[in-house]
């Protein structure tokens, strides 16, 4: 079906949406470049790509934000806060209250209790558990504060005025794809996975995508264990998962923090028959990739940076701006992050923004 | 027998006051709260200098004491125990466990078809039997109350990840969380339950025999025996007031989340024994009071208020908690090693 064989309507149709495509094009140009364009080096946590900065980069009112995450027990974690921090010191108009490092909800729910109490203009909170937070998300809501919820979702939609997420399912997609083209075919690969925090709704996700990438193309998981994030949980699991399996041809670990426990268990039990697919995106998983000889071949991203677009996304919010890339008036409801595969083919272009863990 | 000894406990500390005023009034208890209340003072001190208005407000306040109302629950249970000579490391778990038991769809439906009372019976229940297992197990299985408890800790809490397939579980927002999440007469609930919590162990520890032979139990097990005091039954009707507490607890947590979770009270039970420790009560059994945890529980949560305010690390003020459990403990066993001579 070339452009020769269509009806001069239609063509006339595709003239119409050129013209109307260049002029979308040609309006965002005169948006995004107005005066006072990016030439700080924008620097984000691991150093993220500059995003094309309009005027809503110019100083505003000062906008004073609450921000409460769990404790930085592991690397992604620690740079969620860590890039919120740098995000906020870039601005001259923000003011950011850190209440970071607590799994405990009772904990949590008293910080933003806190924040409320000080009439902040908004609050950016990462929970320990979606769920447990919603009702003093609610509270905080109905004070007119509002919530920008990260990462872990809360289970009322009206606890959060802007919800930025990672795509934990589309984790677990990519990385099922990624084996399915490995395998080639092959219906008797044996497929492990280790994964994270059972209890947490985003490692079910994970594995649930993982799945039903699998199943496309015939394959399943034969060994799955959880570990916790943390160096110690994965290489404890792995060891296990190694005993019980003595033969493996593809591995997917959930989290690159909990990797760098796996891997060692992996150099300890002298195993490298299979090739490991790591998550999240950590910079020395994607330094093992680039190097080519370690078992880890490829990671799927989970930004660390979304706590800091939620820094961002709050200040537009409080100052009444919206984001000048769209059309749309007002900051949107829900911003969900892509999930891409990193191998040594594509690893520079993601190592500037991967987290140290 | 417990008379005699008390007796001569207060001829020592009638000579140690002549001695040294100052140190024989820190050893009664009278004297220890008044420290813990003037420590109290100093971290709101620094506390209204650091924050100003965002310390001193009415508001904040209430945020204090319903931080400290969970976990303040739990430790007046714990100072029960830790009085009678025993401790209990599996507080955290078992409010872990009845979270989850009273947040079950067969308990929903249970609260449905009857009432949401159903639910606090339900947490209560699972809070009791924990306890009544570690109690029977230490007496009369003899098994060291530090493992038994311990034991009781991981396998609570692997029983409530079994029951909730790890899964946080959501409750419907109806009468239950209304109440014990509610205000009444502008105070929320959690905060009266605190201090009834509280007020009932006073009179349970100072006005009853039940309080008598728990210090007696504590203080020396063989010579409550020989007069009289059944020690084994008093032990598991202490580990079975603490699991009751839990049970409260556990409530206060899910009417404030609306959620049942495995991962709920998470190291629960360092924060009450910390408490108790630091309100003075003798971690080898025998001495110790309620006024002294509240106190306790009142220092750990206001620190922790004035850390958030001051936009200070978590890990900083862990750092300055373990500081303060140090510095208690050494000046408790000054004190004590000073009454024994």
């Amino acid at each position: 079906m070339s452009l020769r064989s269509t009806t001069p309507k239609t063509r006339k149709r595709f003239a119409t949406s050129l013209v109307a495509g260049l002029a979308v094009l040609a309006l965002t140009a005169c948006t995004s470049n107005s005066d006072g364009d990016d030439t700080s080096g924008n620097d984000s946590g691991g150093g993220a790509v500059a995003a094309p900065a309009g005027s809503n980069d110019e100083t505003g009112d000062t906008v004073v934000i609450g921000f409460s995450a769990p404790a930085a027990d592991h690397g992604w974690m620690g740079s969620i806060t860590e890039s919120a921090k740098n995000e906020a010191a870039k601005y001259d108009d923000i003011e950011l209250r850190v209440a970071e490092g607590t799994n405990d909800v009772a904990v949590q729910i008293s910080q933003v209790e806190t924040f409320i109490n000080d009439k902040v203009d908004a609050i950016v909170l990462l929970p320990f558990d979606g769920a447990a937070m919603t009702p003093i998300a609610l509270k905080a809501m109905a004070a007119g504060i509002p919530v920008i919820n990260v990462d872990r979702e809360f289970d009322d939609p009206n606890a959060a005025r802007v919800t930025v997420l990672g795509d934990n399912y589309g984790m677990g997609v990519s990385a099922g794809a990624y084996v399915c083209a490995e395998a080639d075919g092959n219906k008797d690969a044996i497929v492990a996975e280790i994964a994270g925090i059972d209890s947490l709704p985003l490692t079910q996700d994970r594995s649930q995508g993982f799945n039903d990438a699998l199943a496309e193309c015939g394959l399943d998981v034969d060994n799955r264990v959880a570990a916790d994030f943390t160096v110690e949980g994965g290489s404890d699991a792995a060891e296990q998962l190694l005993q019980a399996a003595p033969k493996i041809d593809f591995l997917w670990n959930h989290d690159d923090d909990q990797g760098v426990g796996v891997l060692a268990a992996i150099d300890n039990a002298g195993r490298d028959e299979f090739t490991m697919i790591g998550g999240a995106g950590s910079k020395n998983a994607m330094e093992l990739i680039k190097s080519g000889d370690s078992v880890l071949k490829a990671t799927v991203i989970y930004p660390s940076t979304q706590a800091a677009d939620g820094i961002r996304l709050a200040r537009l919010l409080v100052q009444q701006k919206a984001m000048s890339d769209l059309v749309e008036v007002e900051v949107p409801r829900v911003v969900q992050l892509y999930a891409p595969v990193v191998t040594a083919d594509n690893v520079d272009q993601y190592i500037d923004t991967a987290f140290e863990s | 027998m417990t008379q005699d000894s008390a007796r001569v406990e207060r001829a020592a500390l009638e000579t140690e006051r002549e001695a040294n005023p100052a140190l024989a009034l820190l050893s009664t208890s009278v004297g220890r709260n008044a420290g813990l209340v003037v420590a109290l003072l100093l971290i709101c001190v620094v506390g209204a200098v650091s924050a100003g208005d965002r310390f001193t407000s009415s508001d904040n306040a209430l945020t204090i004491l319903r931080l400290a109302a969970g976990v303040g629950v739990v430790s007046i249970g714990m100072t029960f125990v830790i009085i009678g000579g025993g401790i209990d490391l599996s507080v955290g778990a078992i409010v872990a466990l009845a979270s989850v038991w009273s947040t079950t769809v067969a308990t929903q439906q249970m609260v449905e078809d009857t009432h949401w009372i159903a639910m606090v019976g339900v947490a209560l229940l699972v809070g009791a039997g924990c306890g009544l297992v570690n109690g029977l197990v230490i007496a009369y299985g003899n098994v060291v109350a530090f493992i038994t408890t311990l034991a009781m800790l991981a396998s609570a809490r692997g029983l409530a990840e079994i029951i909730s397939d790890k899964k946080t579980q959501i409750i419907p927002r109806h009468g239950f969380a209304e109440f014990f999440n509610g205000d009444l007469l502008g105070v929320s609930v959690q905060i009266w339950l605190f201090a009834l919590v509280a007020a009932v162990g006073w009179i349970l520890l100072n006005r009853t025999t039940f309080g008598r032979r728990t210090v007696a139990v504590g203080g020396n097990p063989e010579a409550a025996r020989l007069a009289g005091i059944n020690v084994k039954r008093h032990t598991v009707y202490l580990y079975v007031l603490i699991g009751v507490c839990s049970g409260i607890a556990a409530l206060m947590l899910v009417a404030r989340t609306t959620t049942g979770s495995s991962t709920h009270g998470t190291l629960w039970e360092l924060d009450a024994i910390a408490a108790v420790v630091i309100g003075g009560t003798l971690l080898t059994g025998g001495r110790g009071t309620i006024v002294g945890t509240v106190l306790g529980v009142l220092i750990f949560s206001t620190l922790t208020n004035i850390f958030i305010l001051n936009n200070r690390s978590f890990s900083e003020q862990s750092l300055f908690k373990g500081a303060i459990i140090v510095a208690a403990v050494l000046l408790q066993q000054r004190l004590a090693s000073r009454s024994n001579t």
